[in-house]
């Protein structure tokens, strides 16, 4: 304890020095406002402003680095919240009800709760950093391919079950999520699949270009053909911020989104992805009245705002304590982390103990800045919902182009996003949702890895699912939950999660 | 109207022989056909730096992905051949990618102009950490003895750990069986938490998980041991000579180059390899600066042309074997 205490102690002893609190406030600032442009996610802001850290002192530059990966992973839920384009997978689930919120001119409110669980999701987090951050990563080792897998089966079971009325439709989104995320080169083999001989889709589908087509281009064509729903958003702006009452309504998700965020952020292999997933779901079944979610209901942006963040932020613990990128972000940090002349392993702790602990005391500092920058801000962002849309559709037009351009520099990127786009209209229009199919395809590449994974090291034997504990766990899990959706009792109770309307 | 037209033309006449004469007179770019913050684009970036200082023009980094790299280098190869656009190749792209990649548009050894080596990062072979061989010699034997028991991770066909890790195999006549990560660092966690045995990687990943001791490193693929490694041997002193491997970085234009154009641009990266600051930070990320004998444009043509020879029949047996 007075190890942690010291320890901490340290950490804020560099973190707060004039100059790194400067750059801490310069990264999350520059983070929010990149990250704010649609479809410019995390990594597209990380991998833009990397040069700019060059000439900084390490802890400075990663201090600012963070501040910039926090920055630009609230910048993503803003852009959620405001015109229905999620900044990267974990904030798919902020649109559900955070832009619901936004048309019905609760779109501050809803920006003031993603800051505000966002920032306490960042306090928890980052104290259990400090204190579990080396015995959790045992965790960490512990899951091999084979419990991933589990793990994946496990939250698309979540998505399957409780996608209800709809069911056969939210299975064929998800299934065609899935098919999508298996276009490109295949990683065992080199083959290239269903690339129809295409040299843009030799590297896949981009999230960013699928999400920004599928939400972005869509919502922006169906607010083309209704009239009545256009102006639902620009009518009332409503209060800024969110009241007691509705803080109050927030705070069991908050502390659940919580725990579960930060548990799925340690693990390196990409189970941050479930933490929205998996706390939207969860406060949806129990709630009183689950028919409010998907129509504005606060619990569902609090509660996987906050996992977001909180995995977010335990993502660093495998980076820090194992020298693992457990994630695209995480890999470019080891880069510069590199560049600045540390290489981060198992030896970081200990090596350089300025480094470590100035960073984790600047992860609170880093999202205590976020909430300052932000709820401020919340005004601008909403006053921008009154803009005109006949100014606003062609300014986010440009802006996804440009954002995604900048990327890969590939004419093809934007070309698919306006194909997306229109896939994503005629889904709406058919009555198909778009984020089951966002998580198929994101669960979809990483389930089918893991998969061929296991079964090589298993040499084609299924039982290493089974024979594995916590995998076996796992499985038992996600059958119960899918047994139990067939029981006739159950199905009367089951909700509707990713029904938007 | 008549004079303003003669003034507009006289000035355009001017510029354009001045153009001529002084290359460069306005920014060049750079191809990087990686994403930002990978280890090509910060090799480039690091390099860009005194190379816009001794061309006296920006050296703009531009990020074309796609294609494992080769999407970026073939928008390069088929640019104009004015210095105005440049490239960052590496071992896979012109190397190991016309094995891996059928309809290549490019031909490493014949659609560029050399310009110049930018150095390589070396190449280990490291296990896990209680894999009960003491040695490189030990730790043949058994992957000999053990055969397609033994599992080795690479992070997808066509990195650099993929690469290397094919011709280790080669080389030793060993056929283990190969578990696919995406990505190093995936790898890396498994083989710390012991669910393969061995694979083969850069220094910049493995060197801190080898000095932390998670990992263990039989043998380094470079004529001399790094500093930072020091109880590391090389692949000659453990009993492996002719394995020598590093992953490395060029810089190249697109055929067809003025001599004087190539020149600068020769004379550019020279000055970006004796610039203290690179150099140091190239150092640091693990890379060997080049000797005198590997810069210039000779000697990166004579390497592109031994690397293409090298890796077309390893990597085509193994791509083969594995579909």
């Amino acid at each position: 304890m007075t190890d942690l205490l010291s320890n901490l102690g340290l950490g804020f002893a560099v973190a707060l020095s004039l100059q790194n609190v400067a750059l801490c406030f310069l990264g999350c600032l520059v983070g929010t406002l990149i990250g704010v442009l649609p479809g410019v996610g995390p990594i597209a802001t990380i991998a833009m402003l990397l040069p700019i850290t060059f000439g900084l002192d390490p802890v400075g530059a990663l201090i600012m680095l963070a501040g910039i990966y926090y920055g630009a992973q609230y910048g993503g839920s803003t852009t959620a919240i405001l015109v229905n384009i999620p900044g990267e997978a974990t904030s798919v689930v902020t649109t559900l009800d955070g832009h619901q919120m936004a048309r019905q001119g609760r779109g501050g409110i809803a920006l003031g709760i993603a800051a505000i669980a966002s920032f306490f999701a960042g306090t928890v987090a980052t104290i259990l950093i400090a204190a579990l951050g080396a015995p959790l990563t045992k965790l960490a080792l512990i899951f091999g391919p084979a419990e991933y897998f589990a793990l994946m089966v496990m939250g698309l079971a979540f998505a399957v079950v409780l996608a209800h009325g709809s069911v056969l439709k939210a299975v064929a989104m998800i299934l065609v999520g899935i098919l999508l995320s298996t276009v490109g080169t295949d990683l065992e083999t080199g083959q290239e699949r269903m690339t129809f001989g295409y040299a843009f889709l030799t590297d896949g589908v981009d999230f960013s270009v699928l999400a920004m087509g599928l939400f972005g281009i869509a919502e922006i064509l169906r607010n083309l053909d209704q009239s009545e729903t256009r102006d639902v958003v620009r009518a009332q702006i409503g209060r800024l911020l969110p009241g007691a009452a509705e803080l109050k309504q927030a705070t069991p998700a908050t502390l659940r989104g919580t725990a579960i965020g930060a548990i799925l952020g340690i693990l390196p292999g990409n189970g941050a992805v479930l933490g929205p997933f998996a706390s939207y779901t969860i406060e949806k079944k129990i709630a009183r009245d689950p028919s409010r979610f998907g129509r504005g209901a606060i619990e569902g942006v609090a509660g996987p705002e906050s996992a977001n963040n909180a995995g977010a932020q335990t993502a660093f613990i495998p980076l820090l304590t194992l020298g693992i990128p457990p994630n695209a972000v995480m890999a470019l940090m080891v880069g510069a982390m590199t560049i600045h002349g540390i290489v981060p392993g198992p030896g970081v702790m200990t090596k350089n103990p300025n480094l470590f602990w100035g960073m984790i005391a600047s992860m609170w500092i880093g999202n205590l800045m976020l909430l300052v920058i932000n709820l401020p801000l919340v005004g601008l962002w909403v006053r921008l919902l009154k803009v005109p849309y006949r100014l606003m559709f062609p300014a986010i037009l440009m802006f996804c182009s440009v954002g995604i351009y900048s990327i890969g520099s590939q004419p093809t990127d934007v070309m698919l996003i306006g194909v997306f786009g229109l896939m994503g209209y005629l889904l709406i229009k058919f009555g198909f949702e778009p984020a089951p199919l966002l998580l198929g395809f994101v669960l979809g590449k990483l389930m089918e890895e893991y998969l061929r994974r296991s079964l090589t090291l298993s040499r084609g034997d299924l039982m290493i699912f089974l024979e594995r504990p916590v995998s076996a766990v796992l499985f038992v899990i996600a059958f119960a939950i899918i047994a139990a959706a067939l029981l006739p009792s159950m199905r009367k109770s089951r909700d509707e999660v990713f029904t938007e309307a | 109207m008549k004079r303003a037209i003669a003034i507009g033309v006289l000035a355009a006449l001017t510029s354009f022989t001045a153009a001529a004469e002084t290359y460069p007179q306005r920014p060049i770019t750079m191809i990087v056909p990686f994403a930002a913050g990978g280890p090509t684009d910060v090799v480039a970036r690091i390099v860009a730096e005194p190379m816009s200082r001794a061309l006296g023009q920006q050296v703009v980094v531009e990020n074309v992905t796609g294609a494992g790299g080769t999407t970026g280098i073939t928008r390069g190869a088929q640019s104009a051949p004015d210095g105005y656009t440049i490239m960052v190749g590496h071992m896979g792209t012109n190397g190991a990618a016309p094995a891996l990649f059928k309809g290549l548009k490019y031909d490493p050894a014949t659609s560029f102009d050399p310009i110049g080596f930018l150095g390589g990062v070396p190449i280990l072979i490291v296990a896990k950490k209680d894999f009960p061989a003491k040695d490189l010699k030990g730790f043949i034997e058994a992957l000999k003895a053990g055969g397609p028991k033994i599992n080795q991770a690479h992070a997808g066909v066509g990195s650099v750990s993929h690469s290397t890790g094919v011709l280790f195999d080669s080389q030793v006549g060993v056929k283990p069986t190969l578990v696919t990560y995406r990505g190093t660092g995936p790898a890396m966690n498994d083989l710390m938490a012991g669910q393969v045995d061995f694979m083969a990687d850069q220094i910049v990943n493995v060197g801190p998980q080898v000095a932390g001791g998670t990992v263990k490193a039989y043998a380094i693929a470079t004529p001399e041991r790094a500093p930072s490694l020091p109880d590391v041997p090389t692949m000659k002193e453990a009993g492996l000579p002719g394995y020598e491997v590093s992953a490395w970085n060029a810089v190249f234009a697109p055929k067809g180059l003025p001599a004087d154009v190539k020149a600068k641009l020769v004379a550019a990266v020279e000055a970006a390899l004796n610039d203290p600051t690179a150099t140091k930070r190239l150092t640091e990320l693990g890379s060997n600066i080049p000797k005198a004998d590997e810069r210039g444009p000779a000697a990166l043509q004579k390497l592109v042309e031994s690397e293409v020879a090298r890796w077309t029949p390893v990597l085509r047996s193994a791509v083969e074997s594995n579909q």
